[in-house]
């Protein structure tokens, strides 16, 4: 499907998946654009978040799930078994509905997820650490109570963080489910902001409920419907004449 | 609004209000009498000697309990430390890795009936399999059978608080490319530190108590020992024998005796619940 004149990151083909019996998504057949971000719209059960955690391989934490298809990262089939997973999630982050922060300090959180793949110096930490929290936009509410639990943070701020802890590995795509549903509106303003400015390094891929944040942050969108993809786009011509009457009813607010 | 509906709401209500209250202080009364009576006796008991004297012979004046006190120490403490372990691994065994398969749900099966099996049982498995093919009772014996008495507490526990631990949590270590032991050791079993603690503690507070697997194994000793291979003095046998002995100053140390077991149960259930609250907050 188009997305155009940009290279493409994953590419999904012939994606079908399944919670037991439940065939939950339908032939998906989907590119995401590099260093662009890609939002993914649709009612709720609609399949956004399944197919989100099939790019990480998320599912397989849990039993009866299995996807069949292709999704290819870097020419490989991350649904192929020989995948290691711990490698594959290490290059392809998440960010999630609610912020978890994890029981320890602001640094640790963030030293947490480097320490599994590189091994640096207390300065190179020091460093990496405050770039996360830049990228993030917390440094400056932070930089003094870094030895302090993440826990104590607020829920906005506890999201920042996680986007910290997820750019500090340096990943080559960041999967961002409904990242923002559980914060206020000054908090989801934030984070917005920074999907914009992450998207110059990383490609991204966010789930969201809400069509006017789809609009704002993406570049492309995608509309999904009971595990169907419905259309896929520029986000401009999916918000102003999108080609599907379904499209169109879901966006004007006809239901959903 | 439908007034005879709302009060037969309120009816209810009241009666269900009562109901629970009743029954609680029926419980609470009975709690309240054998504390009374404990405290009573036991106070007057207890003296500087209890905890310096070793336990009297029969016919013999004063005495303590000197040798009872460090020896259910000993063993509770070896005991502890053979079943948490235990315990804690097979609880993340149960709560981490055995979501597939048959293993996790039998093994699960089990520790709930050894989990409420009599400690009666335990002991007298613990004298078939270890007391009698060493030939005579002995402190590790005891502490043998105190550890199997944990391992089912810690375990419950462990799971249990490991379920707490969101999901969400799980996953977000998982997304990073956090190995499953990393995962579990530094995030999951980190936060439920508390939990897993308590769980500890409440299975010391209840192999303090027992008798029956100690009567079994460790048996009794009226004279010090530290000597783990042979038959250790502990507090609970001790109140069993001096309690039905015709001697005064036995039936005193007996009081004095369960007053210490249960302050050491108190003590350890207050600490207990001032983690977890802790921890709540």
């Amino acid at each position: 499907m188009t997305t155009q004149n940009a290279t493409a990151k994953l590419t999904v083909r012939d994606l079908n998946f399944y919670y037991g019996n439940f065939h939950a998504l339908k032939n998906i057949n989907l590119d995401i654009a590099e260093k662009k971000v890609t939002a993914f719209i649709g009612p709720s059960g609609c399949g956004k978040s399944t197919l989100l955690r099939t790019f990480n391989r998320m599912y397989d934490l849990y039993p009866k799930l299995r996807a069949e298809g292709q999704i290819l990262f870097n020419g490989k089939n991350v649904l192929d078994k020989s995948v290691d997973l711990n490698m594959l999630r290490a290059k392809v982050g998440m960010v999630f509905q609610k912020p978890t922060p994890f029981p320890m300090s602001i640094y640790d959180n963030i030293a947490f997820g480097v320490k599994l793949y590189e091994s640096l110096s207390r300065s190179e930490m020091d460093d990496r650490i405050e770039w996360a929290l830049q990228k993030a936009a917390l440094w400056n509410e932070v930089k003094d109570k870094l030895k302090q639990s993440g826990l104590g943070l607020s829920g906005g701020q506890q999201q920042r963080l996680c986007i910290a802890r997820a750019v500090a590995v340096k990943p080559e795509v960041v999967l961002l489910d409904e990242p923002t549903s559980a914060l206020d509106p000054i908090s989801t303003a934030h984070i917005e902001e920074l999907v914009h400015e992450l998207k110059q390094d990383y490609t991204i891929a966010i789930v969201t409920h809400n069509m006017q944040q789809a609009a704002r942050v993406s570049d492309f969108t995608a509309y999904m419907y009971l595990g169907e993809l419905m259309e896929v786009g520029a986000t401009d011509d999916i918000f102003t004449k999108p080609k599907r009457k379904e499209t169109e009813d879901y966006i004007t607010g006809k239901f959903g | 609004m439908n007034n005879s509906l709302y009060l037969r709401r309120r009816l209810i209500n009241g009666f269900n209000l009562t109901m629970s209250t009743l029954a609680m202080a029926f419980g609470l009364f009975w709690l309240g009498w054998i504390l009374l009576t404990l405290f009573g006796n036991g106070l007057e008991a207890i003296s500087w000697a209890t905890f310096t004297q070793d336990t009297p012979g029969p016919d013999s004046a004063g005495g303590g309990l000197l040798n009872a006190i460090i020896g259910s120490l000993m063993m509770a403490l070896i005991g502890t430390l053979i079943g948490t372990p235990i315990g804690i691994l097979a609880g993340i065994y149960l709560a981490e890795y055995g979501q597939r398969g048959w293993l996790a749900p039998t093994a699960r099966f089990i520790n709930d009936i050894l989990l409420s099996a009599p400690s009666i049982v335990i002991g007298l498995f613990v004298w078939i399999a270890y007391v009698q093919y060493i030939g005579h009772f002995s402190g590790w014996a005891g502490s043998f059978a105190l550890a199997l008495l944990v391992i089912p507490v810690v375990l419950r526990t462990t799971e249990n608080m490991l379920r707490l631990v969101p999901n969400s949590m799980r996953e977000a270590a998982y997304a990073l490319g956090a190995p499953r032991w990393k995962v579990v050791t530094v995030v999951t079993l980190r936060a439920s530190k508390a939990g897993v603690i308590t769980g500890i503690l409440l299975a010391v507070s209840r192999i303090s108590g027992e008798t029956a697997p100690l009567l079994f194994t460790a048996l009794n000793n009226q004279f010090f020992s530290a000597n783990m291979n042979q038959p250790m003095a502990n507090l609970p046998v001790t109140i069993f024998k001096f309690a039905m002995s015709p001697y005064e100053n036995w039936i005193s140390l007996a009081w004095a005796g369960a007053l210490i077991v249960t302050m050491a149960v108190l003590i350890l259930n207050v600490i207990a619940r001032s983690l977890l609250k802790k921890e709540s907050t």
